[in-house]
């Protein structure tokens, strides 16, 4: 990687935008925001196939976003790739926005489903996966969750469902970053061996540095990592990478960045690139 | 009603692609011939409701029409979420569909006992909620969800209900059928509790009083008129229900009456009380147990109809 890479500066323009548009809400889940920038620009401008100016285009690529609460990355995603006008991102949070904490689809092209409480994703991943199969359409789905949200009952239904049908056009990526909402993964409800699930479930799961991005297309472009089955890749990130003062910290999954903080963090992801 | 769901179903599947049955890995017997019939659009999610639920709304935002089946609470209670945020707000074609009413499953116990359903679909936003009351209202409004763009619940008793229409019976979501006429009073009836409701009508009208009965299929949304006109040209209104008094038909029409303007009326809610059913029994069992019977249901009645007769 070096500075002019467009790809570098494509995800941190997608973290500040992020970081700007949570700071100026004053809403929290800025280090999600942050983690998601590398696998929503890989995805949106490099792996699904997909048009800003006709979204709801029935051979397009799917993204669920089933970790709601990192809606800022992904809406800084779709102002991005011109979706919608960046300007938008100005009223992330505001009174009467329809860019809401949690994602919603709600007169935001691009955004296939809105979510917020967790474990909802998948399933409705599945459901489209196997409807685009049916009818024969070669389009993908693709599923980013947390690793909080695997503690949901839910997310092994579905996980049991879609191996045993065989979707290998579904994708979910989970972001390992060792955090859920009251400490650590492990001390809370430990995952591990958390790939191993996956595989012991039916799935083709991958395990990578989920800050590498070159790591990440890598896994993604060699998808179905197994014909007949879905895949799952464990993003292993730490959760508000680039802001050192964010990183691995329960605190920053509730707050916003305050004035000199989002000076900071800006300057930080800035000299990174 | 069971028999008239899988039968009209099939009908709309042959005649609409995009029709589809998720399940939740019941309907033994009655759902072998959809998935033989439309392999591609069977889905069998096992025992799984929230997922089950989650799918149908990935099928249904990838544009087919979806039914999820299965009994009692487990297609509504169970994935009330998956219901509210992943039905709900996107505003989508899953119809769900739930068998085993009320007391339906009487034998099976509680957790088999559908009871406070109607006043969990019906606070859902966007919800359309139907509760028909024989087989001719099952076939009619299966068909009319299916026409209905967006969410709706059909909550279907068990197998062997009496036909109480006739066949050319005018039927529309949201319009309730006045199957008696009636001055003096008016029974509201929905579901599985419209024949007790015409049996009681006949026997109070033999008693000179004369009642009108109203199949209120639609609990939401809610044939206000007809609630209305009941309140305006008879004397006391009753709504009888294989359901909670609290929430379902009995709350939705005396929500109606009180802010309608048309001033005081004698009005009762019958239904269950709000206790769980915790002895073994049959349906007849426990409905008569819960005062639901003819005769419990009479002895009910008897301090409203001191107050209508003259």
């Amino acid at each position: 990687m070096t500075v002019a890479d467009p790809a570098r500066l494509t995800i941190d323009t997608i973290r500040v935008l992020a970081m700007d548009a949570v700071q100026q809400a004053n809403a929290g889940h800025p280090g999600t925001a942050m983690a998601l920038a590398p696998v929503a620009y890989l995805l949106y401008a490099e792996e699904m196939r997909h048009d800003p100016a006709a979204p709801d285009w029935p051979g397009r690529d799917r993204f669920i976003l089933s970790k709601g609460h990192g809606c800022a990355g992904l809406y800084a995603a779709l102002a991005e790739r011109g979706f919608f006008p960046l300007s938008w991102l100005d009223e992330f949070g505001a009174d009467g926005s329809r860019l809401i904490g949690h994602v919603s689809h709600v007169g935001v092209p691009g955004v296939e489903v809105s979510t917020g409480s967790l474990g909802h994703g998948l399933p409705i991943a599945c459901g489209m996966a196997l409807s685009l199969r049916r009818e024969k359409v070669a389009a993908r789905v693709f599923a980013l969750m947390s690793d909080g949200e695997c503690d949901e009952g839910s997310v092994w239904e579905a996980a049991l469902f879609a191996a045993h049908h065989g979707l290998d056009n579904l994708v979910v990526v989970v972001d390992y970053n060792k955090i859920q909402s009251l400490g650590r993964v492990e001390d809370i409800l430990g995952l591990e061996p958390f790939t191993d699930k996956w595989r012991a479930f039916g799935w083709a799961a991958a395990s990578i540095d989920g800050h590498d991005v070159r790591a990440i297309a890598d896994v993604l472009d060699a998808v179905p990592a197994e014909p007949g089955r879905p895949t799952c890749v464990i993003a292993h990130t730490v959760k508000g990478r680039g802001v050192s003062f964010m990183e691995n910290t329960v605190l920053w999954h509730y707050r916003a960045p305050a004035g000199e903080e989002l000076r900071l963090a800006l300057a930080e992801i800035d000299r990174d690139a | 009603m069971r028999t008239a769901f899988f039968r009209t179903l099939l009908d709309l599947a042959a005649a609409d692609s995009r029709v589809s049955l998720v399940v939740g890995d019941l309907g033994f017997g009655v759902v072998e011939l959809f998935a033989e019939k439309f392999p591609d659009r069977f889905v069998n999610a096992g025992v799984a409701e929230q997922s089950m639920t989650g799918i149908a709304a990935g099928m249904a935002l990838t544009g087919q029409i979806v039914f999820t089946y299965s009994i009692a609470n487990f297609p509504t209670i169970r994935c009330l979420e998956q219901i509210r945020n992943d039905v709900c707000y996107h505003g989508i074609d899953v119809k769900i569909v739930a068998v085993g009413s009320g007391f339906a499953y009487g034998a099976l116990g509680m957790t088999h006992h559908a009871t406070e359903d109607l006043a969990l679909m019906r606070a859902l936003p966007g919800m359309v909620v139907v509760a028909p009351g024989d087989p001719i209202e099952v076939e009619r409004a299966t068909r009319a969800i299916v026409e209905h763009r967006g969410p709706c619940y059909l909550r279907l008793g068990r197998v062997g209900e009496p036909r109480l229409h006739d066949e050319r019976v005018p039927f529309e979501l949201g319009r309730a059928i006045e199957v008696r006429a009636g001055r003096r009073m008016t029974i509201i009836a929905t579901g599985s509790m419209l024949a007790t409701a015409m049996a009681v009508a006949d026997r109070l009208g033999r008693d000179g009083i004369d009642t009108r009965v109203l199949s209120m299929h639609t609990i939401k949304p809610l044939d206000t008129d007809a609630v209305i006109a009941a309140a305006r040209e008879t004397r006391a209104i009753v709504t009888l229900e294989e359901h909670s008094v609290i929430g379902g038909l009995g709350s939705a029409v005396a929500e109606t009456l009180a802010e309608s303007g048309v001033g005081p009326i004698p009005f009762k809610r019958l239904g269950l009380a709000g206790a769980f059913a915790s002895q073994a029994g049959s349906r007849e069992y426990l409905l008569a147990a819960h005062g639901l019977s003819e005769d419990g249901i009479r002895h009910s009645l008897k301090p409203i109809l001191d107050l209508i007769t003259d």
